[in-house]
């Protein structure tokens, strides 16, 4: 393998994105694959499988050997709102290895006592998010109950595609929520991607329980994809 | 097996950014990447470990198994520059000798690093 071919990897896995090494197994011979560059492509098939579970594998295309070993980025979690359910939350996401950044512009509530070992933004969505690069392998999720900081995350996640999308609020809420972002130019397609109400039916009651329902709706959003 | 200064399993951005920064250090280095398993394989497919032509390491592909193995045979891709598709398993003699006690069957590939 060429060092500037293993540098291109390092740098698409540093910048989260999705991309497969595909080698010849009896030659050597190595090249890279985005999920963008697949049209056209002898191993397209296979390699669009790859990009959809994450799993690396062995194929054979035509009469050659060659190993597709793909790369796609790891899940992570951002939450708006450092309020009760996001202490629960955060806890949570770090037993199930899924990196986690709370963002509250309210420094009150944001505040690493609250939130021991957490990565905190006080700062507004708008002004938080875009460095972070809320992606496809983002599950995005909503907590503060007030449109002012909610709506804006909720815009940023819908267009950055996050593979999970879930805002707290009753069925009221949620539908005075989805009129302002109808409003705001989103379309019916869009607007269903948003959990809401958020989490599993299990009849989840206090803050801890209904951390435990997002998190294993964000679960099983992200199994159920791969699974396809 | 290998470990990072943290004294956890090398992830695999370590061991990719790793494998560059000896390459570009001006060290000889292979890349050895698990192709395939069968059984109760110790480290899933996609698994690498890199491996400079002194016999330094880091990474896995048994869990500690077979590693010893790769890497002498990582030293002559070094040498030779030509990439090896190597078996590991309880059938197989030479496994048997290095030790995939386990019961599972490992591929690994090994390819220089230019």
């Amino acid at each position: 393998m060429d060092l500037a071919l293993l540098s291109a990897l390092n740098r698409h896995r540093a910048a989260r994105e999705a991309v497969a090494l595909v080698t010849d197994l009896e030659s050597g011979m190595a090249r890279l694959v985005t999920p963008e560059g697949l049209a056209g492509d002898p191993a397209a098939e296979a390699l669009a499988e790859a990009f959809r579970t994450g799993k690396s594998s062995k194929v054979t295309v035509g009469d050659r050997d060659i190993f597709i070993d793909v790369h796609v980025p790891p899940v992570r979690l951002i939450v708006i709102g450092a309020v009760h359910i996001s202490q629960a939350l955060a806890e949570m996401a770090r037993l199930v290895e899924l990196d986690c950044t709370l963002i509250d512009p309210r420094e009150a509530f944001a505040t690493p006592e609250r939130f021991p070992n957490v990565r905190l933004v006080a700062e507004w969505p708008d002004v938080a998010l875009p460095p972070l690069k809320p992606d496809r392998y983002t599950a995005f999720v909503a907590l503060t109950h007030d449109p002012k900081i909610d709506d804006p995350a909720l815009t940023i996640a819908l267009r950055a595609g996050c593979f999970y999308i879930g805002a707290l609020g009753s069925r009221k809420t949620h539908a005075r929520r989805l009129e302002r972002l109808a409003a705001a130019g989103f379309s019916e397609g869009d607007l269903a991607r948003i959990r809401a109400p958020i989490g599993l039916d299990i009849g989840a009651v206090s803050p801890a329980e209904i951390a435990v329902s997002i998190l294993a709706e964000i679960i099983g959003t992200q199994r159920q994809r791969r699974r396809g | 097996m290998s470990e990072n200064l943290a004294g956890g399993l090398a992830t695999e951005t370590e061991i990719l950014a790793t494998a560059e920064a000896w390459r570009k250090a001006g060290r000889g280095v292979a890349l050895a990447t698990v192709t395939e398993t069968w059984g109760s394989a110790p480290r899933p497919v996609g698994s690498h470990l890199v491996i400079d032509g002194e016999g330094n390491f880091l990474g896995s592909v048994s869990g500690g198994c077979v590693e010893g193995a790769v890497v002498t045979e990582a030293i002559d891709v070094i040498a030779s520059g030509v990439p090896k598709l190597l078996e590991f398993g309880v059938a197989d003699e030479t496994a048997w000798r290095v030790g995939l006690s386990c019961g599972g069957r490992i591929a690994v590939h090994v390819v220089p690093v230019t």
